[in-house]
């Protein structure tokens, strides 16, 4: 039954209108936890201060991969079930996705100044990353150039699941592309166990925007359908005015 | 004002379509062009706004704008209405008012000449077919040029519009204007001068 | 001036508008530059050196492909006719179409071109030189391609034939661009012959590509 409710566009947007506020105040505190976490957390012996970075890099990392499952996700409900709330979602999805998958890279590659004495390198995970941000370029291109919402989002739902079936051949790929060039001077993070005086605070801080990438969602699919419906008023406006004879 | 033209020729892409045309039109007249399919009546038009070359003869319009040619002094109303669907109605309007040398000042008349001014702010993809057309007429009224071409004017619109665009033509006419209009059927005015190309009865 | 600036401004607002392309040029050239590495390798060593030629053709092939539909659209809809019939002579309606049209595709190219050197390891004197020869070079580029797009409308065949034929018509500013770029990089040859070359065909091809681009949309209407 609440299945069948949410489907209603109008059920919907009341009950995001109740729950984002909650929502909001959620995401503000537990960033504010998290950050003061992470503010208090331990340098690293080798790498100093900078590991901090590593707090929004690899949370950011985690919803960049994530924002493209709910695409996927959205994309078998605008293929199978014909939701008329899963275009709206999978729409609302690709930007938020995008901005965090960029946020990878930029705190990837303001580590990688200090870390590696260059601002990028062709690893092969900060590579895999961009691809994906590639991806999501493309996906957004899709929507943009689509003028027709229900055809554009069918296109673009399409193009998100052959994406997810792409996307482990793509990082199998370059993996096995950069082990085959991997320059010997790169420094490799990982390998080593995480302390949790580090660990507890990455965990908050993931749950942090995990709950900021919902929040955003939310509120993208509020204004996806109030632009949608901004939309059909308009039509019927054109309409009305045809049937008047005017 | 007088547009003539003398024994024109017309080919496409190798093939005759009319030849010897020649015809005389003063300020205030209108010519009603007939014939089948293919015989050349949409060339016609394309040809005196100089949008085709013209193969044999010459088209003349005197006693206009000595500076500018035929094909500034005139409107030509295509198959096709000029719009982009992402531009809001007055936008669209607005730009060719511009372009062909009219001001900003007209076009919310033109809009409600053709009863489209409460549309203005709409994005031109969310008008219906006729509501194209009448945005594209609205281009007539916005830009004063003494010669119309219409090609099929009334296609898509409906009774009421073609009512409107007959009076809209009419004050052209009054106003020293000449109309030059492809068409299979009626299209409102009284006793047009008849242009048929090509053999045998429509 | 009137109609001009108006067309001007009509080409960039369509372009900046949904389903307008004005994005769709930077992001070609990003995933173009990107593929780059995949090819020769992640080297940065080999990247920085050869970073300026990867740069140089992106954009040559960004700023060539994003202009196949520039006249199509306007031909489709009618609005190539009643742009002809306007007070500006057809030369001039063209080179506004192409002006509106480097603003749009061709300047965000240069902008975003900075990352994208970042990522070849291109250091940061170098990249404002290989963006200086861009902006010196990308004008030529666009009002050659202009061509190809007027031919492509005249022929009504889009897509490749676009690239074919105007590609080789590249080649000197290709040349002059990669030189100009290394010149000030690596020397030891002096950096101001090849770029007053390049502004030299950029100035050039201002003049003749609305020319010939009018030429050939005039053709087309037999």
């Amino acid at each position: 039954m609440a299945v069948i409710d949410l489907a209603n566009p109008t059920r919907f947007l009341n009950l995001v209108n109740r729950v984002l506020p909650w929502l909001t105040a959620a995401t503000v505190l537990l960033f504010a936890f998290g950050l003061a976490r992470a503010m208090n957390a331990p340098d690293d012996y080798q790498q100093g201060a900078t590991v901090k970075i590593m707090f929004l890099h690899v949370p950011a990392a985690w919803l960049g991969m994530m924002g493209w499952g709910v695409m996927s996700a959205a994309a078998l409900g605008t293929l199978v079930w014909r939701h008329p709330l899963a275009d709206v979602a999978g729409k609302a999805a690709a930007p938020i996705g995008a901005a965090f998958t960029f946020i990878c890279l930029v705190t990837g590659s303001l580590w990688g100044r200090p870390t590696w004495g260059t601002y990028w390198v062709w690893d092969a995970r900060l590579t895999s990353m961009l691809v994906l941000f590639l991806l999501y370029l493309g996906v957004m291109a899709l929507y943009w150039t689509a003028e027709d919402p229900g055809r554009g989002s069918r296109a673009a739902a399409i193009l998100s699941l052959v994406g997810a079936v792409n996307l482990p051949i793509i990082k199998f790929s370059v993996d096995w592309w950069n082990t085959l060039h991997q320059p010997a001077s790169v420094f490799r993070m990982g390998g080593s166990t995480i302390d949790p005086s580090i660990l507890t605070p990455l965990l908050i801080m993931a749950v942090a925007f995990t709950l900021l990438f919902f929040t955003l969602h939310l509120a993208a699919m509020r204004n996806e359908i109030l632009r949608r419906r901004v939309r059909s008023m308009r039509l019927m406006q054109a309409q009305e005015l045809a049937e008047a004879g005017a | 004002m007088r547009l003539a033209a003398d024994n024109l020729g017309c080919s496409r892409g190798g093939r005759t379509v009319f030849t010897g045309l020649s015809f005389s039109l003063s300020g205030g007249e209108a010519m009603i062009v007939t014939g089948r399919n293919g015989a050349g009546k949409s060339s016609l038009l394309r040809m005196i706004a100089g949008l085709v070359h013209i193969a044999a003869g010459q088209i003349e319009l005197t006693g206009g704008d000595a500076e500018a040619s035929t094909a500034e002094q005139a409107h030509y109303l295509g198959h096709h209405d000029a719009l982009k669907p992402s531009l809001s109605v007055g936008e669209n309007l607005g730009f060719w008012a511009q372009y062909l040398g009219g001001d900003a000042a007209t076009v919310e008349p033109a809009l409600e000449a053709v009863g489209l001014a409460p549309l203005s702010g709409l994005p031109a993809a969310y008008l219906s077919a006729g509501q194209r057309r009448r945005l594209s007429i609205a281009r007539l009224i916005a830009v004063k040029r003494p010669l119309w071409l219409l090609d099929e004017p009334t296609s898509a619109l409906d009774a009421p519009s073609q009512v409107r665009l007959a009076e809209l033509m009419r004050v052209h006419l009054a106003g020293g204007g000449i109309i030059v209009a492809a068409t299979h059927g009626p299209i409102g005015l009284e006793a047009p001068r008849q242009l048929r190309i090509g053999p045998g009865p429509a | 001036m009137n109609a001009l600036l108006a067309l001007i401004k009509r080409d960039m607002r369509l372009a900046m508008r949904v389903g307008g392309g004005a994005m769709m040029g930077a992001l070609f050239f990003l995933i173009v530059v990107v593929m780059m590495p995949f090819a020769l390798g992640p080297d940065l060593n080999l990247l920085a050196r050869i970073g300026p030629a990867i740069l140089w053709l992106g954009a040559l092939l960004a700023s060539l492909l994003a202009l196949d539909r520039l006249f199509a659209t306007d031909h489709e809809d009618g609005s190539l006719d009643v742009l002809m019939m306007g007070p500006l002579p057809l030369e001039v309606a063209v080179a506004a179409k192409a002006i509106a049209h480097w603003l749009t595709t061709g300047l965000p190219l240069i902008v975003i071109s900075p990352v994208l050197g970042l990522m070849l390891n291109v250091e940061l004197r170098a990249m404002g030189v290989v963006a200086l020869t861009l902006l010196a070079g990308t004008p030529a580029l666009t009002f050659i391609g202009l061509v190809g797009a007027a031919l492509s409308v005249a022929l009504r065949r889009g897509g490749l034939l676009l690239a074919v034929l105007v590609l080789p018509l590249t080649i000197p500013v290709l040349i002059f661009g990669v030189a100009a770029a290394n010149a000030a990089i690596v020397g030891p040859a002096p950096f101001g012959p090849p770029f007053t070359i390049l502004c030299a065909l950029s100035l050039a091809s201002l003049v003749l590509g609305p020319v010939a681009a009018a030429a050939a949309l005039r053709h087309g209407l037999e």
